[in-house]
This record gives structure tokens, C-alpha cells and sequence, in this order.
């Protein structure tokens, strides 16, 4: 591992906020509603992470992979180009527009790609031999770009998705990355408030796959444990945060073993053993079988996390809901945050709010044929 | 006396209140509120804050005699470590509602979140009561050790959720708790069991409910037509035995 932990980064006892919506009819919306969200919980983070990712932004692209590369130096740029270059037709390149605010100091270079992986003797070797799917390839390229180009990471590697996130609150970063000349469909926000974690670039949220993008508010403690399970897969964990392994695991359970958002959130946050044991049979077994198979995937500890991809938003709590989660309805549009006034500063007048249980997702899919 | 909290930074807008009630004002009106933290935090003086919007979270915490209505929905924390004083919710509220509450009242009409009434305490006369008219998550009275909790399950914006949690009086080693109607007996913690009501206590639950009612102009006779339950801690030392037996 390139980079060298300066610090016990496990334990990262947080306070963030998160909010999200989704319009489930596919409606645009710009930039600027999920940053008013966000901004009404500044006090939740401490300057040193916002983030934010967006879905429905690119529809000229939308058949391609829209990477989103952050460079630390120019070496980690030249380097990745050319790797780029090698294994990928680049139908669009150019830097993520941004501006320069007086709040952000010396940020890193943000460039976007639009690609393809292109048919290389080692392409076909994947494809046609080692069972690799194209998901599996473009996954392959992000863990070794982000592993082996020092100072180079890929921010986000979905299709017509984007993740916008850095150093400063996320109405700062907002700002930075002119957020509000974006529309989308499913938006998520993240304010960090990390104490023993390194605010840098990187760390932030949300953290990002293909199309899934996860913001956390919480702590893993089975970070150790969920790490060297997801290693045996393929996964490298780089981003010197608890948070990365939950983007990974989703990766695995949903799109690799085809769990359905459902139980891969039952392996996430299972219930206690005394509560499954009184289930009804059929449902006793499903659920004896995913704590025994994927006891790794277990995330112990308090979290709030909505993960979002192009199916939809999901909002999950960890089982004993140690960290606020609130969510809410209003015609097509499903809302989802750490308190009820970012809701509200948004939505003022929604059909129902609620509170999701502890280990209990919130699953808001996009309406078939939307995308 | 009324304040437009509309886009005010919470520090200032909680500026703004503790000088109108140092300047004597009795009623204080807030209107569009959303998200402020802290507010009517440590106030001393009876006076009555109406809140028109969503408070932000700690509402009223360390209040201490001045009486707080809430005419929309409550968030996370409200009454933590409360002293006097009283906190009405029109509405639903979050997770921890009353922690460490010493004395005074809550009152919230609909649902309440998780660990409501956590570590409750009492001491002679300062016994707080918090009342939900709702619903109640998990861990409803964790660790409480003095004061009176009630949940009446009557007033909800989700009908088909059951009427509390599992661990259901995790750690409860004081206090009591009344619950309208029955209690899911699976889901009560082992440190808490279910007893009766004493005709003390059903005099005692019947002011305190003819004082919720009112608040929310309510019959109190509909309330009482169910039979209500008693949540008592089996032990005062519930985890006496955890790290050596406690000597007999």
C-alpha cells in the first residue's frame, strides 16, 4: 500500500449529516435544492469533508463510463493518461469545470473521461476466459489506478452518474465544482465531521463504484474484518477510510452474487440472533443462511447510510439505529436525511414522514423504464 | 413578541430569545423555523416560547421553568437533561427525548424514535413526566432510574407500526412506566416486569393524563378507556453482577 497511515484511522467517531432524494419519475433537478439541504445541517460537520454525487447528469454520455480523476501532481496525471490511453477508447476528455473560492486552498486537478474499455488482447482474456464481466474490468482498471498511480485517485467510475467531493463544507465544494449548473435525478450529500481521520481530498464522501455512491454517517469498527474479507475478492481499500469497505461490499453482495438491495441490507445490518430465531421457518432459514455466509460482511457499529446508484436511493440504519435517520414522501419524490429540518427546508410540506427502524432499509427505486 | 427565524443562524436567533426574556417579554412567538439547534436551552423564567416550524435538535435542553409549544414536529433530543419547566409537541419527535431528564415535562401527541426517556432520574419532588401519544422505537426507557414515562400508542401517523420496540426498558432500574393498553411481552427487556396499577398509581397517571389532555385538548375520558399497564424495574443494581457477583 502506497500510502503509509499516519494515524489510527479506524475509529472514526462522527457526527455527519447526510441527506439524499430521488425523484422517482426521472425528473431533473439542479444542483442547487440538495446543496440548500445540506447546507441547513453545517453545524453537523467541521469543515474538513463535503461531498456530493449526482445521477441523471450526463444523457450524452449516458453509454459511457464517466470517470472522474482527481490528481494530487502532475506525474499522477501524465501516468494515468497513459494508462487511460492503453486500455480504454476516451470518447470525451476534458477538467471538471470548477472556480476558484477564497474558502478552498490549493485543491487537487479534477479531469473527467468518458470511456469504453477497449477490445485489448488482455480485454478479451477477461471477457472470454477469465468470465469477467465489463463491470468486472472497469473495477479491475479503478483498483489499480487508485493502488498504483501514487497521487492519482478515480473519484467515481459510473455511468451518467458523477461524485463531486474535497476538503471544505459541502456548500464550500458545491461552490468549487459549480454544482448548481448540474441537474439529476437522485442526489446525495455528505458533511463530514471526521475527528481522527486526515481531512484530505480522498477521504471525503460519499465513496463511489461503478454506479454505487455511499454516504456514511458512523463508524465501522469491523472495518479490519470487512477489509481482508472484500481483499480475497479483488478489492484494495486506499482511501485510508471505514467508509470505502461499504461501497465495496455493496459491489460484491449486489452486483457480483445478484443479492437483491434487500438482503444485501439484511448481510449489512442483520438482526440479533434471539430475533431471528423467533421468524416465522422460511424467513428463519434465509436469514440464519446470510449471517452464516456473510458473517464478513456484517458492518458493526453505528452508522446512517444511504447509498445511492442509477436503480434508485437506499437509506439504512445499523440494527440498534445508533445515528438519526428520517425520511419522507412527497408524490414521486422520496426523501431521506439526518434530521427532519433538511427535509423540510426542501420539501416543506411533504405527504409523510417517518423514521425507518433500526436494520430496516428505505428502498426507493426509480419507476421501470425510467432510465 | 414575535421573531421571524427565517434563514437566522441559530446561535443569534438563541441571542435574540434570551434577550427578549431578559427584557422581560412573557410570550415569545418564533415563526419559520427550521433546523435551529438549542433553542429555549437553560431558560429560567416562565416564560412561553411558541414555535411555529421543525426545531432543531437539544430543544429546551437544561430548561428550567419556561414552558415550550412546538406546533409542528420535534426532532432528536428534546428535554435532554431538563430540570423545570415544560416542552409540548404538537407533533412527532426523534430518538432520544428526555435523556437524563431531572425534572419537568414533555409531551409529545404522536410518535416518538429510539432510547425516549433514557436515563430518567428523580430525586424527592423533581420527578419528571414525559408523555407520548404515539408510537415508541426501541429502548424506550433504557437506563431509567427515576421519573415517570407514558406511552399511550393512541395518536400516530403510522398506523400499522406496533406500539413500542424490543428491549423495552433496557437497564431500567428506577421509575415506572405506564403503557395504555397491552405490552408485547418478547420484546420487554429482562430488567423490567408487568404489574397492575395500584389505585395510587391510577389516581397519579389520571392527572397527568387530564394535563396532556389539555395541552392538546383531547378527551381524557377516550384515553382512559383502556386498561393500563405497569413497567417496573426488577432491580435497583441490574447489572450488579457484571464484572464480580454482587455480595450477598
Amino acid at each position: 500500500m502506497k500510502l503509509k497511515p499516519t494515524h489510527y484511522f479506524q475509529k472514526d467517531i462522527s457526527n455527519c449529516g447526510l441527506t439524499g432524494f430521488i425523484s422517482k419519475s426521472g425528473k431533473l433537478v439542479e444542483g442547487s435544492v440538495i446543496i440548500q439541504s445540506i447546507t441547513l445541517m453545517h453545524d453537523r460537520g467541521n469543515g474538513l469533508g463535503g461531498g456530493f454525487a449526482a445521477y441523471g447528469i450526463y444523457p450524452h454520455y449516458k453509454e459511457f463510463f464517466a470517470f472522474h480523476l482527481m490528481y494530487e501532481n502532475g506525474m499522477a496525471l501524465q501516468l494515468t493518461e497513459e494508462y487511460l490511453e492503453q486500455h480504454f477508447f476516451i470518447e470525451q476528455e476534458e477538467d471538471i469545470p470548477t472556480r476558484r473560492i477564497s474558502a478552498i486552498a490549493n485543491p487537487p486537478v479534477f479531469k473527467r473521461y468518458f470511456v469504453k474499455p477497449l477490445e485489448t488482447a488482455e480485454f478479451r482474456e477477461a471477457i472470454d476466459f477469465k468470465n469477467m464481466t465489463i463491470e468486472d474490468v472497469i473495477v479491475h482498471h479503478v483498483m489499480r489506478i487508485n493502488n498504483e498511480i501514487e497521487g492519482a485517485f478515480v473519484v467515481s467510475s459510473g455511468k451518467n452518474m458523477g461524485a463531486f467531493k474535497g476538503v471544505g463544507y459541502p456548500e464550500e465544494i458545491a461552490e468549487f465544482f459549480r454544482l448548481e449548473e448540474y441537474e439529476g435525478y437522485i442526489w446525495t450529500a455528505h458533511n463530514r465531521f471526521p475527528t481522527n481521520t486526515p481531512g484530505w481530498w480522498g477521504g471525503a464522501h460519499p465513496f463511489t463504484l461503478l454506479d454505487w455512491s455511499i454516504v456514511h454517517n458512523g463508524e465501522i469498527s469491523s472495518y479490519g474484518i470487512n477489509k481482508r474479507y472484500l481483499e480475497m475478492y479483488g478489492y484494495l481499500c486506499t482511501m485510508l477510510t471505514d467508509t470505502e469497505v461499504v461501497a465495496y461490499m455493496l459491489d460484491l453482495l449486489i452486483r457480483k452474487h445478484g443479492l437483491t438491495p434487500e438482503l444485501a441490507s439484511l448481510a449489512l445490518a442483520p438482526p440479533f440472533w434471539d430475533a431471528i430465531d423467533v421468524l416465522p421457518e422460511n424467513d428463519r432459514q434465509v436469514l440464519t443462511a446470510i449471517r452464516q455466509v456473510y458473517s464478513n460482511a456484517l458492518l458493526n457499529g453505528p452508522f446512517a447510510i444511504l447509498f445511492a446508484s442509477n436503480e434508485g436511493l437506499i437509506g439504512l440504519n445499523d440494527r440498534v439505529k445508533l445515528r438519526p435517520l428520517v425520511c419522507a414522501e412527497k408524490d414521486d419524490f422520496v426523501y431521506m436525511a439526518s434530521e427532519e429540518a433538511a427535509i423540510r427546508e426542501i420539501c416543506p410540506s411533504p405527504d409523510r414522514v417517518w423514521a425507518p427502524r433500526g436494520g430496516e432499509p428505505v428502498i426507493a427505486r426509480l419507476n421501470p423504464g425510467v432510465v | 413578541m414575535i421573531i421571524d427565524a427565517k434563514g437566522i443562524y441559530y446561535r443569534d436567533l438563541n441571542l435574540m430569545i434570551r434577550e427578549a426574556v431578559a427584557s422581560g417579554a412573557k410570550k415569545i412567538e418564533l415563526v419559520n423555523v427550521n433546523g435551529q439547534y438549542y433553542i429555549g436551552d437553560g431558560i429560567n423564567r416562565p416564560v412561553t416560547i411558541t414555535i411555529n416550524g421543525v426545531p432543531g435538535n437539544d430543544l429546551g435542553a437544561f430548561l428550567n421553568g419556561a414552558t415550550i409549544v412546538v406546533k409542528d414536529n420535534g426532532q432528536d433530543n428534546i428535554g435532554n437533561t431538563m430540570n423545570a419547566g415544560k416542552v409540548i409537541v404538537h407533533g412527532h419527535a426523534g430518538d432520544v427525548l428526555g435523556y437524563g431528564m431531572r425534572g419537568g415535562k414533555v409531551h409529545i401527541l404522536k410518535d416518538v424514535g429510539y432510547r425516549v426517556g433514557i436515563h430518567m432520574k428523580s430525586y424527592d419532588a423533581n420527578r419528571p413526566v414525559l408523555i407520548a401519544g404515539g408510537n415508541a422505537g426501541d429502548f424506550f426507557g433504557e437506563y431509567m432510574a427515576g421519573g415517570v414515562l407514558v406511552l399511550l400508542g393512541m395518536f400516530t401517523d403510522n398506523p400499522g407500526n406496533p406500539k413500542h420496540g424490543f428491549r423495552f426498558g433496557t437497564g431500567m432500574h428506577g421509575g415506572v412506566i405506564y403503557v395504555r393498553g397491552p405490552v408485547d411481552e418478547k420484546k420487554l427487556a429482562r430488567e423490567v416486569g408487568v404489574f397492575a396499577l395500584t389505585k395510587e398509581d391510577s389516581e397519579e397517571l389520571n392527572e397527568l393524563l387530564k394535563d396532556f389532555c389539555r395541552d392538546f385538548k383531547l378527551d381524557v375520558k377516550e384515553v382512559l378507556k383502556e386498561k393500563f399497564v405497569k413497567i417496573l424495574p426488577k432491580s435497583t443494581r441490574p447489572y450488579g453482577d457484571m464484572y464480580c457477583t454482587m455480595p450477598r
